[in-house]
């Protein structure tokens, strides 16, 4: 039996996965604040608390990619306040290199973002999700990273 | 024309022999075909009268193999290209073997063929090529010699060589050459310049002949964990048949990863590909990018300094401002 894929599309919103690296320091008490102010963002996030945005390996990217993300954003501290000093200039470094690489591959750049939220900014950490959500909507799903073998 | 011959570099490593300075050789040796030369270790003068081989295909870098050599006793004795000397220098900052267990014979380098280029010259009945003066002759069994300008036809990494100098040594051969200007970053411009659904098409197309056979990781010379990632079952990467969608770019970004600042660009990645993919496409992107956006480095052009990814400075641009530079 054939699934016709356009009812499918027609019938259901398509919703992305978004996965959240935030700072247990700064964007994670942001994100808490913006619970604590009654401030809405999508549902589709999904936060993954890391002790300091220098913690997330890029591997961590590429493996919620692979495991069916459509869209990675990482958020930290801003640059100077690190609660260990300087782990997110060196994420900075880090993160430019791996996003700039993804997009050279083709991978669209509204998919992945860095953001810096401080744990004050409960509204900042709320606007930036809802951007960032509806760009990843936008864009559809991530098929890009899948398998490139037996695909023309 | 190579300035320094077969003989020059066999006299001066049976010297090193006979003396006792150096109780190893690394050097180049035939293999079944003209064509694929390959590294060899020699113990004699013996030896090296018999199998060594200097010629358009010794294009191996042998720095990587210094890990292992100067963990055995005695001295080893290396012949260094101007680019084996940037990973040289580059796996002495990271403190990979002992520079004292070694003795490095610098030899000027105006580029090297390989295999695969040479066969994409001459499809059928390729039996040797050799270089005469400024030009390639390539021998074959069927249409005679073909000759064709050497310059014009030496692979990529040569090509756009990114220096004529020999940068680590302990004795110089010839005369050591100068960095050049290259335009090894063209190509990454160019496809920087493709939109998004055609750099995709560009790298699905290359990346998919990838068989994981893990030559690129095996011969890099700043690919030097004993263990490493890609032999760890629970990697999700290790495995040589796909078992996961997305694997191949996965194995493909972590590569060109773990060597970003540290990559010599040297070229070994894409010379011995079997498939032919240009894996130097991928490092120097990461170049071109560091370059750019945290200043000029170039890994191994002195030994000691720090590579660009375990440093920072507090201007550095925004991971967003990185990438609005690399699209149109």
């Amino acid at each position: 039996m054939q699934v016709n894929e356009s009812n499918i599309v027609a019938n259901e919103e398509f919703r992305p996965k978004i996965v959240a690296f935030c700072c247990n320091w700064c964007s994670y008490a942001g994100a808490d604040l913006a619970g604590n102010n009654r401030l809405a963002y999508p549902a589709d996030i999904k936060i993954i608390r890391v002790p300091c945005s220098c913690r997330v390996n890029p591997m961590f990217i590429l493996r919620a990619f692979q495991r069916g993300a459509d869209g990675v954003i990482l958020c930290g501290c801003h640059p100077g306040d690190c609660h260990y000093t300087s782990g997110n200039y060196y994420t900075r470094r880090r993160m430019a290199m791996l996003f700039s690489m993804l997009n050279y591959l083709g991978i669209e750049k509204e998919r992945t973002r860095v953001e810096w939220v401080s744990a004050a900014e409960g509204a900042k950490f709320a606007a930036t999700m809802q951007d960032f959500a509806e760009k990843v909507k936008a864009l559809g799903p991530n098929k890009r990273l899948e398998d490139l073998r037996c695909k023309q | 024309m190579q300035t320094v011959t077969r003989e020059t570099l066999l006299d001066k490593a049976s010297a090193l022999l006979a003396s006792g300075e150096v109780s190893r050789v690394l050097g180049w040796k035939k293999g079944e075909f003209a064509y694929d030369v390959t590294p060899a270790v020699f113990e004699s003068a013996e030896e090296m009268e018999k199998d060594f081989v200097y010629d358009i295909f010794s294009g191996a870098n042998f720095s990587k193999y210094l890990i292992k050599e100067t963990a055995k006793e005695g001295k080893v004795l290396v012949f260094l290209k101007p680019c084996d000397s940037y990973s040289f220098n580059q796996l002495l900052t990271e403190h990979r073997f002992d520079r004292e267990k070694v003795y490095a014979i610098g030899i000027p380098c105006d580029g090297m063929m390989d295999a695969s280029t040479v066969k994409a010259l001459a499809p059928e009945g390729l039996v040797s090529a050799e270089r005469d003066g400024d030009n390639l002759v390539i021998h074959t069994l069927y249409d005679g010699d073909k000759i064709l300008p050497y310059a014009d036809n030496l692979p990529d990494r040569c090509r756009h060589c990114k220096s004529k100098k020999v940068v680590a040594y302990d004795e110089m051969l010839g005369e050591n050459g100068d960095v050049v200007d290259s335009h090894r970053f063209d190509e990454v411009a160019e496809l920087e310049a493709m939109s998004e659904d055609a750099r995709f098409a560009f790298w699905q197309n290359e990346l998919s002949r990838c068989i994981r056979c893990n030559a690129c990781r095996d011969v890099c010379p700043a690919c030097t964990c004993e263990k490493c990632v890609f032999d760890n079952p629970k990697s999700g990467v290790e495995n040589k048949a796909i078992s996961d969608s997305y694997e191949e770019k996965m194995f493909h970004i972590i590569r060109a990863f773990h060597v970003a600042g540290r990559c010599t660009d040297c070229g070994e990645c894409s010379r011995v590909c079997p498939q032919n993919i240009p894996l130097h496409l991928l490092n120097r992107k990461f170049i071109y990018d560091i370059d750019r956006n945290y200043g000029d480095y170039m890994a191994g052009a002195e030994e000691g300094s720090r590579a660009p990814l375990v440093n920072y400075k507090t201007e550095d641009p925004e991971a967003a401002d990185v990438l609005e530079r690399g699209d149109k």
